[in-house]
């Protein structure tokens, strides 16, 4: 590690002003910080620091995420091996899935990174680790067979403009990775609906085992029956984009990200709890066929889950004040099963309902804050 | 007496290294000095030139705004330096003692004898009325108001602080003499603020006080989270504070006429090889209490608390406030991928390190920053360590936009540097949030008054 230091150490001077690389000294900046934690001490203010930073916290999110991804990788291989009518082992499913899943993750990385380095350079900041967690998530909530040149544009899409107009992670209003996909969806919409696109191999249309369809249970619940189990769709073995489809996996990311501290707990039991009590008024009601889906089965089918515990739970995009969460979250799982229940051309609510409440969550805290106004006045008045 | 208040919100950080209540001996410095620096908003004027004779309560230099607000030499011989930073700026009056220690005599008065405008026209004289302090601003008092009341927090809650209890033994006259002159200046309404876990002997002992008890981690010690649950300090209102020790000096001017500065300070942190309890006076030199009583070859000396404090050299002088001098290790290394790591000896407020395994751990803090400045990202932090009902998130906002009503309606008149300390300590974007107040705390001043 000292040669790596000492190397760092020598090449540093020529990232810094008037170096010969100057340019890079942001991507230097975020090797360099990678790498190795800087020696920066404590100016002014407070002495000693909390041993946690945002790589630190990042991190986490990204290992939260990961029991998903490893499942989606395999289920991709199992839905594939299903549709054709092979058996696979469980290695050769999985690295099936790997192989088609690797080169979505790349791109939306290589992609999205690289425009968060040239953005920090220009801007003379650090590059944020808030894309770290972003490309990690595009992956998951794409179609496996999305091409990788729309996965390519839309990341490009929503950095530029869904963050970096704000001015970077920690400014901007949506959540990115949710822009990405409303961009593929509202963009490409035969790409990324229908019943062909959540197979990988199925658009090709050869081997196909007759019979087999390859809709998602919401999109079969438009016109009928879900036939899936409840188990099926807990554990994930159901088509859907890579990473939502097993709430199991998802869970066991939840259990980090509460454990931890940095996922939201106000936000991801008032999703389940608002998306819970929908879906049974929903069900009481019964006029159409997605309202007869039993309201715990609503909440493990498509993007709920994988929407609760790692979209709405974005610090960044909810609501900032405590109460307001509570609010934030209920009304994310409202609006997504009504969205899904309402709108059969589009059963995926989650996307639109949480990208909605990013909308309004500036608004939901002027409310809390004005509360802490009058509160505070009121105070005074009585001390008076 | 009131029931006891319970603050839940705040963080007692398990740092390594609190002193024992056992009294050390050491010398006297031969240099002290007195640091316009240590005084918000101060412009300091010199009274007398380097070479000039002093003694103990011998004016140094006033306060340019109100000439009347004196700042005295806390021992007797030479005025030595006046030593200057960028653009001329005062940064210390250095006095170098000659060992005679004669005070000036300000005569002996009874406190409850004096008349209001007395007790402030001898407080001022003799220099003690910078140790009277008001809230909103922490800015030195200002003698022409008549506040609302006059509270002190008997206890210090910041990590490794000084137990007041131990320190003020023995001093029992002089405190309630120092009280009875609040008192006066106060219009009898003098608060004090106890911790319901200690035995506070000296402050339950106190006649003409008011006394509400706090139970709780830190911050609730600091006076202004008192004042937030007792008498909340709104637009218009102004408090005065002021710290135990500070009494006392206050008390002896009355009962023997003298600007007496012995102050004792717990010498304290992980790199203090004797720790304890240590006489000394204002503005003294640290030298003796830390040469040769420090482990560790880069350390930090910090006058104050290692949340609040000043940083000095090893031969820096005490702040005018302080009772406690704490050295850490500095933190100028590179740690290979600590982000990645599992961390089991880092201490962090959240479970993003596997340290939380270890229950009871008393850790040995650094000075690294352990991370780079970033945007506000992550929300809920500050709410935990602020037992306040303010939203801490929103009024750092207000103050960063300079929207000066939006600063008022969120609480800038009832927090100051110390309060947000502890959000500074747990934010993971590592943003100077106590530098942050108090640049809006500059602006209210400028902008309001």
């Amino acid at each position: 590690m000292k040669a790596l230091r000492k190397f760092l150490d020598n090449i540093k001077p020529q990232f810094e002003k008037g170096g010969k690389f100057e340019k890079f000294h942001s991507t230097f900046d975020a090797f360099e910080t990678l790498l190795f934690v800087p020696n920066t001490t404590t100016k002014g203010g407070a002495h000693i620091r909390d041993a946690v930073d945002l790589k630190r916290t990042m991190a986490i999110v990204v290992m939260a995420v990961t029991p998903a991804l490893l499942f989606g990788m395999w289920n991709v291989g199992y839905q594939h091996f299903l549709s054709i009518g092979q058996d696979a082992s469980f290695w050769a499913t999985f690295f099936y899935g790997f192989l088609r899943v690797l080169p979505i993750i790349i791109v939306s990385y290589v992609v999205g990174l690289g425009i968060e380095f040239g953005f920090a350079q220009w801007r003379g900041h650090e590059v944020n680790e808030g894309f770290l967690v972003t490309g990690m998530l595009i992956p998951l909530i794409v179609p496996v067979d999305t091409p990788l040149w729309m996965i390519a544009v839309a990341t490009a899409f929503s950095v530029v403009i869904g963050k970096e107009v704000f001015g970077g992670t920690g400014m901007n209003i949506w959540n990115p990775a949710l822009l990405t996909r409303a961009f593929l969806f509202f963009a490409y919409p035969s790409k990324m609906s229908g019943d062909k696109v959540w197979i990988s191999g199925l658009t090709d249309g050869h081997n196909i085992v007759d019979g087999f369809s390859g809709a998602t249970p919401l999109g079969q619940a438009i016109t009928g029956h879900v036939n899936v189990s409840l188990w099926d769709s807990f554990i994930g073995t159901i088509p859907g984009s890579i990473g939502e489809t097993s709430t199991l996996a998802i869970l066991i990311g939840a259990v980090i990200l509460l454990y931890t501290g940095v996922g939201s707990w106000k936000i991801m039991l008032s999703t389940f709890l608002g998306g819970y009590l929908m879906a049974l008024a929903f069900h009481a009601i019964g006029t159409n066929h997605l309202m007869h889906i039993d309201p715990i089965m609503q909440l493990c089918l498509g993007g709920f889950a994988f929407g609760a515990v790692f979209m709405a739970t974005d610090p960044v995009t909810a609501t900032r004040t405590e109460k307001g969460k509570w609010i934030y979250g209920f009304l994310i799982g409202v609006l997504a099963i009504m969205i899904r229940v309402f709108n059969p051309a589009y059963p995926e609510g989650v996307m639109l309902a949480i990208l909605l409440m990013n909308t309004f969550a500036p608004l939901i805290d002027h409310f809390v804050v004005q509360g802490n106004i009058k509160r505070r006045l009121k105070r005074a008045k009585v001390a008076a | 007496m009131s029931e006891v208040i319970k603050i839940k919100k705040g963080l007692d950080i398990p740092l390594m290294g609190k002193a024992d209540t056992v009294n050390v001996e050491a010398e006297l410095p031969v240099l002290f000095a007195i640091k316009p620096t240590d005084f918000h908003g101060l412009t300091p004027k010199m009274e007398l030139k380097p070479g000039a004779k002093v003694k103990a309560g011998t004016t140094l230099f006033h306060a340019k705004s109100n000439p009347d607000i004196k700042f005295v030499a806390p021992v007797s011989g030479e005025l030595k330096a006046v030593v200057r930073g960028e653009r001329r700026r005062i940064l210390e009056v250095v006095v170098e003692s000659d060992g005679k220690f004669e005070k000036v005599d300000f005569g002996k008065t009874d406190p409850s004898k004096v008349s209001r405008e007395e007790a402030v026209r001898k407080m001022l004289e003799a220099g003690v009325w910078p140790f009277i302090r008001q809230r909103p601003y922490d800015i030195i008092a200002d003698p022409s108001d008549t506040p609302k009341a006059f509270f002190i927090s008997g206890f210090d809650s910041a990590p490794l602080a000084p137990d007041y209890d131990f320190i003020l033994s023995g001093q029992e006259k002089d405190f309630q003499a120092g009280i009875e002159v609040l008192r006066k200046i106060s219009n009898d309404n003098v608060h004090i603020g106890i911790n319901s876990k200690s035995g506070s002997k000296i402050f339950k002992g106190l006649s003409g006080v008011k006394l509400h008890e706090f139970d709780g981690p830190h911050p609730a010690g600091n006076v202004g989270v008192q004042l937030h649950h007792v008498l909340p300090v709104c637009k218009g209102d102004v408090v005065w504070v002021t710290q135990p020790q500070d009494v006392v000096v206050i008390g002896k001017l009355f009962t023997e006429g003298v600007f007496d500065a012995s102050r004792t300070v717990v010498v304290a942190g992980s790199e203090v090889k004797n720790k304890g309890y240590y006489k000394t006076m204002i503005g003294a030199s640290i030298e003796p209490l830390v040469k040769g009583n420090v482990t560790g070859e880069k350390v930090r000396y910090i006058s104050g608390n290692v949340l609040t404090g000043t940083t000095i050299s090893a031969d820096g002088y005490l702040g005018f406030y302080h009772s406690q001098v704490s050295v850490i290790p500095e933190g100028d290394y590179y740690e290979f991928m600590g982000w990645a790591m599992p961390g089991f000896g880092k201490y962090s407020t959240t479970r993003l390190f596997f340290s939380w395994l270890c229950k009871n751990k008393e850790y040995r803090l650094d000075t690294n920053l352990h991370g780079g400045r970033r945007p506000f990202v992550v929300t809920g932090q500050y709410e935990k360590v602020l037992p306040m009902d303010i939203l801490p998130e929103f009024l750092f906002k207000a103050i960063i936009t300079e929207d000066i009503d939006k600063m008022e309606q969120l609480g800038i008149y009832e927090v100051v540097e110390e309060d947000v300390a502890l959000c500074e300590f747990v934010d993971t974007s590592k943003i100077e949030l106590q530098k942050i107040v108090r640049d809006g705390i500059d602006l209210m001043i400028k902008e309001v008054g």
